[in-house]
């Protein structure tokens, strides 16, 4: 099967056995340093996201949603001060694994990263193709043939034409240059991929078409996407559930029915205010105050100074409380 | 040093208080193969004309591609048109005069889309805002209360606390507010703003947005908006402009638009913004097939015919379309409305 894995079908690995969630972050911390100091980009993060399900992650600008993407695929930079924590993948224990190990297995194959703005930086000088087949030609051992001819697949699969795997990035529109880089994310058939900010540079008809062509992949591959983005109302497109991050950490964590309609925390709260809305009339409002450093935040609730709910308890840090099948992280849930 | 002709020339108040006429505004691309020999033109802006009045706001949309920023980049100075005419403030703008492009770009502010790189990284705030004072040799004696009247305005205050920080001890909405007053500080007529708030996160959206309206209304500017985002416009704009193919398609008010759209364009877009609804999950939405045209060869007729549900073959895919007014007020380049009116039955 090694040699011959060049179709879709083929290349899907059966699940694992265990039946536990897809993936799941424990206590993640990712800290940088800074010139003024430490910069807390993500601190303490818990939660799962089960097998057949996508989520979006979505936050204030610098709350550190990438951050935690990145954390998740241990793509650091030089400055790290902190990273600690567990990252599982059906069970697999990805930090524990050696940096050759984590590369062979588990990133592009496991779980394969749409950066964000990466639409601009493929290379100008070389084929589109070339580029997207790279990661099979890198570390699939397949031969030459066999990555073009998957190439070709997934181009299929993202809706370019397959003569267009010849062409150079400056030939393609926007849009295309967007789904060369999805196409790139797909061809080693991960079973979790990340997309940071895929659509936010494009207009809307090209959004909208991305966004049925991600719909049309999760039901048909059954992938799961984990989507950063602030286009919250596209968001809602792909999205079975909701991780809503505030300075560093996961305050709300919900299903769509519940975050996109009437989220729970107040700043989620405050956030979905701020999103207008098209065939609603609702003027959108804007959250005062400044959101606080991440080189040094507060000691209690960190939303608690630009929170019109605040009370005594929110100079305490407070947990995640489980609110039915929701988390959140303010007082007002402590009793449910 | 030489003065240039670049006395304050005051705003003449034309009778209609038209600000700006576009008059069939054209702006060509020269592609040049091996460096010299002709190999086309990209018709980034073909054939536009629009009024804007004193104290109005209007938004663009479109495609990507679709010769947005070429158009804003014009009405700035920094295209030269190829055909037609602009005429600013009741002068009639001669774009192979020096003295006629720099008053022009004096009285037009610019905000960028995109915040970090439209500012200097090694640059403080003061410097960042003295810098627009200096180049239009504004008298040093006015640059401070210049200055701190901006600051305010935009609400970067207490202006001390941000008169000596560099870009990047700003967030991204405070980059974005610098921008603005940046903008502001020569006290133009007419600011235009190329999709100002896509950086920015929903929230910081509506703040830059808001503030904006605001000074709007204050000093009676008039404001051109590019953005992708119709669900917000009808909040801080009054008309809407679709531009399509380097042409503008549709015309007409912002309530108008969202309630009433005609062009099939239009249709499109609209139907495409999703809002934040967890039904979205379990839709898929209805997306003309095709790209836009290439703007080197666009197809004759209605640049939209090969993409159009409602394509009349032998009508739609020779003859273009002029613009057809079936309601006051909102004007359509479409065939639909040839007889004048609403169609029976889309
Ligand atoms: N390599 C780094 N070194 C130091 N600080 C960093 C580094 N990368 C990110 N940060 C800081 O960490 C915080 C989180 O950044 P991150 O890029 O994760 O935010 P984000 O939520 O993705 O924001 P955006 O929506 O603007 O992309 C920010 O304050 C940012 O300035
Ligand atoms: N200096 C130039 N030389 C040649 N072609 C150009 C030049 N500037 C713009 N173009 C072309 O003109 C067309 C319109 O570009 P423009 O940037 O105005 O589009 P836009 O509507 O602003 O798009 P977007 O939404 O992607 O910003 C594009 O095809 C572009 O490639
Ligand atoms: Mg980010
Ligand atoms: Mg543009």
């Amino acid at each position: 099967m090694k040699q011959r894995a060049n179709t879709a079908t083929e290349m899907r690995r059966t699940p694992p056995a265990t039946d536990g969630p897809l993936l799941r972050v424990e206590d993640l911390f990712l800290y940088f340093h800074a010139t003024a100091g430490i910069v807390r980009a993500v601190e303490d993060v818990t939660f799962e996201l089960q097998r057949g399900r996508s989520m979006a992650i979505v936050g204030e600008s610098g709350c550190g949603k990438t951050s935690l993407a990145r954390a998740i695929l241990r793509l650091l930079p030089r400055n790290v001060h902190t990273y600690k924590g567990r990252v599982l993948l059906n069970g697999l224990d990805l930090m524990k694994l050696s940096e050759e190990r984590f590369r062979r297995q588990i990133r592009w194959r496991e779980i394969s990263m749409v950066a964000q703005a990466a639409m601009n930086s493929l290379n100008p000088v070389v084929r589109v193709g070339h580029q997207v087949a790279e990661p099979l030609l890198l570390d699939h051992n397949m031969t030459k043939r066999q990555a073009f001819d998957r190439a070709a697949e997934v181009f299929r699969i993202v809706g370019i034409a397959s003569d267009f795997l010849q062409r150079y990035p400056f030939e393609l529109s926007g849009g295309m240059r967007q789904r060369a880089i999805i196409a790139m994310a797909l061809i080693t058939n991960p079973s979790l991929i990340i997309l940071d900010e895929p659509t936010s540079a494009l207009d809307v008809l090209t959004q909208a078409s991305i966004m049925n062509t991600l719909k049309g992949l999760k039901k048909d591959l059954s992938l799961n996407f984990m989507l950063i983005t602030h286009d919250i109302a596209t968001s809602s497109e792909l999205a079975d559930e909701v991780l809503c991050m505030y300075a560093g950490q996961v305050v709300e964590h919900s299903k769509a029915q519940r975050f996109y309609p009437s989220p729970l925390h107040p700043y989620a709260q405050k956030l979905m205010a701020s999103v207008p809305t098209l065939r609603v009339e609702k003027k959108p409002e804007f959250i005062t105050g400044q959101p606080p450093s991440l080189l040094n935040p507060p000691t209690g609730c960190r939303f608690a100074a630009r929170c019109e709910k605040r009370f005594e308890r929110c100079e305490e840090e407070p947990p995640l409380f489980r609110v039915g099948e929701e988390s959140v992280k303010c007082w007002l849930y402590e009793k449910g | 040093m030489k003065q240039e002709t670049l006395s304050p020339v005051k705003y003449r108040e034309t009778e209609d208080k038209t600000l700006l006429s576009v008059r069939d505004l054209r702006v060509w691309f020269e592609l040049k193969r091996w460096g010299f020999l002709h190999a086309g033109f990209v018709r980034a802006v073909d054939g536009i004309s629009f009024d804007l009045q004193k104290g109005q706001a209007i938004t663009i949309v479109g495609e990507s591609g679709s010769g947005k920023t070429t158009l804003l980049r014009t009405i700035l100075g920094l295209a030269v048109p190829t055909g037609g005419e602009i005429i600013f403030g009741g002068r009639k703008l001669d774009f192979t005069k020096d003295s006629d492009v720099t008053w022009l770009r004096w009285q037009v502010g610019f905000v960028q889309q995109d915040p970090y790189g439209a500012l200097a990284p090694f640059m403080t705030v003061y410097r960042i805002l003295r810098e627009p004072l200096i180049i239009n040799k504004v008298k040093r004696g006015e640059h401070m209360p210049r200055i701190r009247e901006a600051l305010e305005e935009v609400r970067l205050t207490p202006v001390e606390d941000f008169l000596n920080k560099y870009p990047h001890m700003l967030s991204g909405g405070q980059q974005q507010r610098l921008v603005v007053a940046r903008a502001l500080i020569l006290r133009p007529m007419l600011i235009v703003a190329d999709e100002p708030v896509s950086m920015l996160d929903a929230s910081v959206r509506v703040e830059i947005l808001e503030l904006m309206r605001k000074i709007q209304r204050d000093y009676d500017l008039s404001v051109i908006y590019i953005t992708h985002d119709l669900s917000s416009v009808r909040y801080f704009s009054e008309r809407v402009f679709v531009m399509y193919a380097a042409k503008l398609v549709e015309m007409t008010e912002v309530n108008e638009v969202i309630s009433n759209p005609l062009h099939p364009y239009t249709q499109a877009l609209l139907h495409s913004i999703p809002d934040p609804e967890p039904e979205n999950l379990t839709q898929i939405r209805d997306v003309p097939a095709g790209e836009p045209p290439s703007l080197v060869h666009p197809p004759p007729g209605c640049r939209f015919h090969p993409r159009c549900p409602h394509i009349m073959t032998g009508l739609c895919d020779t003859e273009e379309p002029p613009a057809f007014e079936p309601c006051p007020g909102h004007l359509v380049e479409c065939w639909l409305y040839k007889d004048g009116g609403l169609p029976e039955k889309r």
